[in-house]
């Protein structure tokens, strides 16, 4: 939306400038800090493994951060439901699907980047099943249930490769994979994911208006001259290439898409194209600075290994739910 | 300038209009009166290019409200009007304040839909229509949830709006109201065009067609 020299000011607790500005600013900080905190100590390390270790893992957190947070804003604007994530339309369990079968037929472990490979081919399989299943009406609610029904079948799916795992270390490798984290990733797996999430990401961004008109109903959308089921279509494509690159790389990592536009609602307002860019940025700064805590728990607790950073973000996340819930009740 | 000729619509098997055929006028202020289920908002949605093989009229002129929608989320009543903007891609203050102070709810700019009363909330959503500034106004019962007083304040202003050179088509219920500020009367009855008259003469044609008295209020007008 274009905003002139006499554009309608939104009445909100913060300028949207002010807030994007103060966002961008905490995100230099928290990948700044990233950079500086390792698995084993605090402090600056060498070169080598700054570049090798923290970097991937610090611009991974941020790519998808934004990719997970932006995508629920947008979910949520569009299926006009405060409860919408990408998890809710069976991206991520797609993708955890094409992941697992890539590992399951051993092609991970001849080749590494198979098992990311295989999440994105899953999250794209998974679309276009969505897109199938939703019909050519592409209606809110239809797609909710083809999003249902998708989740479902995956999640099937990855539960018979697991009672056929070939043996109990590649169990234990799938079931860690599916919690979720960022450890271990080197920048192959940031070539590989940044060209879909910087992708999908564009596409989302450009939705403001097609989500706003779809506030006041599917008619009113289209005599606006934003059809809702081209916005429905953009939306699911977007949140398949920037949610299901993520899921992708970085297994499941929930809660991120939910919370995040809600967190941003108090502070700029319920209209959907208004909380697209402070939701992406405050995705990146939550997740990176939800790895960098999962990251000192060794450090600050007694015990050996650090949790993955998929049980962090369910741990917050669901409490956070039923505060939502409790606040919608009448 | 969007118009029907001839236009017929079938949805799920069940015929809903039979060859329509309306032109509205700029400088018109037509009213489509019929009893619940004639096909009356089939019309005005047809006329909006919202059902399949209807119109297809350009949205920076051909406005339309629905009927009563709730919005999706706690919008202020500011924001709503703005969203008549998105056709034209911009956000210009001086159409919204415009549209605001015709509605008579500048007042409320800043105040969320979800807070105020019904008829403020339906004044807001004609506002939207007023901030897109279109040459045709299509709209399904904008004075539903109105008090008398803001009904004809509503009926005046578009009125007011037609003869400043817009189209403006309004479905209403009571054909009474209508006679009082539209210059035609058009009659649906069963997905048909039943009368296209002088609003002077709607209330004789309805009591043909309707099998009602003249001066008998339309809350007598049969139900199919």
């Amino acid at each position: 939306m274009g905003h002139g020299r006499d554009a309608v000011p939104d009445k909100t607790t913060i300028d949207a400038r002010t807030l994007t500005v103060w966002l961008a600013l905490l995100l230099v900080c928290a990948a700044a800090a990233s950079l500086l905190i390792g698995d084993g100590f605090v402090g600056p390390a060498s070169g080598l493994i700054t570049m090798e270790i923290r970097l991937p893992r610090t611009l991974l957190a941020v790519l998808i951060g934004g990719a997970l947070g932006l995508s629920g804003a947008v979910l949520q604007g569009a299926l006009r439901n405060p409860l919408a994530d990408p998890g809710l339309l069976g991206i991520t369990p797609a993708a955890g699907l094409g992941a697992m079968i890539a590992f399951y037929w051993g092609l991970a472990g001849q080749f590494a980047p198979a098992l990311p490979m295989g999440g994105l081919l899953g999250a794209g399989l998974g679309l276009t099943c969505l897109l199938g299943l939703g019909g050519r009406g592409l209606s809110g609610p239809s797609l909710i249930l083809a999003g249902v029904a998708l989740s479902a079948l995956a999640g099937a799916l990855m539960s018979l490769a697991l009672t056929l795992a070939p043996n109990p270390f590649a169990l234990a490798e799938i079931t860690f994979w599916l919690m979720g984290g960022l450890e271990d990733r080197a920048l192959s797996h940031v070539a590989m994911a940044a060209p879909p999430i910087l992708l999908g990401v564009t596409l989302l961004l450009r939705l403001g208006p097609g989500l706003d008109a779809l506030t006041l109903g599917e008619d009113t959308a289209a005599s606006l001259g934003q059809p809702p089921t081209r916005t429905l279509r953009h939306a699911a494509i977007g949140c398949a290439l920037a949610a299901g690159a993520s899921a992708a790389v970085a297994g499941g990592i929930g809660f991120v898409g939910l919370v995040v536009p809600h967190l941003m609602r108090p502070f700029v307002g319920e209209r959907p194209s208004a909380l697209l860019g402070p939701s992406l940025l405050t995705g990146a700064i939550m997740l990176t600075l939800a790895d960098m805590l999962v990251r000192m728990v060794p450090l600050l607790l007694p015990v050996s290994a650090a949790p993955p950073l998929g049980v962090l973000t369910a741990l917050v996340g669901a409490p956070f739910l039923v505060r939502i819930a409790r606040r919608m009740a009448p | 300038m969007t118009r029907l000729d001839r236009f017929s619509l079938t949805l799920g098997g069940r015929q809903i209009l039979r060859e329509v055929t309306l032109h509205p006028k700029r400088g018109e202020l037509l009213a489509l009166c019929g009893p619940n289920g004639a096909g009356k908002t089939s019309i005005l949605k047809a006329l909006a290019g919202l059902v399949p093989g209807g119109a297809r009229p350009d949205p920076r002129h051909v406005a339309y409200l629905a009927q009563n929608t709730p919005p999706s989320w706690a919008l202020t009543v500011g924001q709503i009007a703005t969203l008549g903007r998105i056709p034209h891609g911009d956000r210009l203050a001086a159409p919204v304040g415009n549209a605001l102070r015709r509605c008579g709810i500048e007042s409320l700019r800043d105040a969320r839909i979800d807070r105020i009363s019904g008829g403020e909330a339906r004044r807001a959503m004609l506002a939207r229509v007023f901030a897109t500034e279109p040459g045709m106004f299509l709209l399904d019962e904008p004075t539903a949830d109105l008090d008398p007083a803001a009904c004809h304040a509503i009926l005046r202003l578009l009125r007011e709006t037609a003869e400043a050179g817009a189209a403006v088509v309004v479905v209403l219920h009571a054909v009474e109201l209508a006679t009082e500020y539209a210059h035609r009367i058009v009659l649906v009855d069963q997905g048909r065009i039943a009368a296209d008259c002088p609003a002077a003469q709607a209330l004789a044609a309805a009591a043909a067609i309707f099998g009602m008295r003249a001066g008998v209020g339309p809350r007598l007008l049969p139900n199919p």
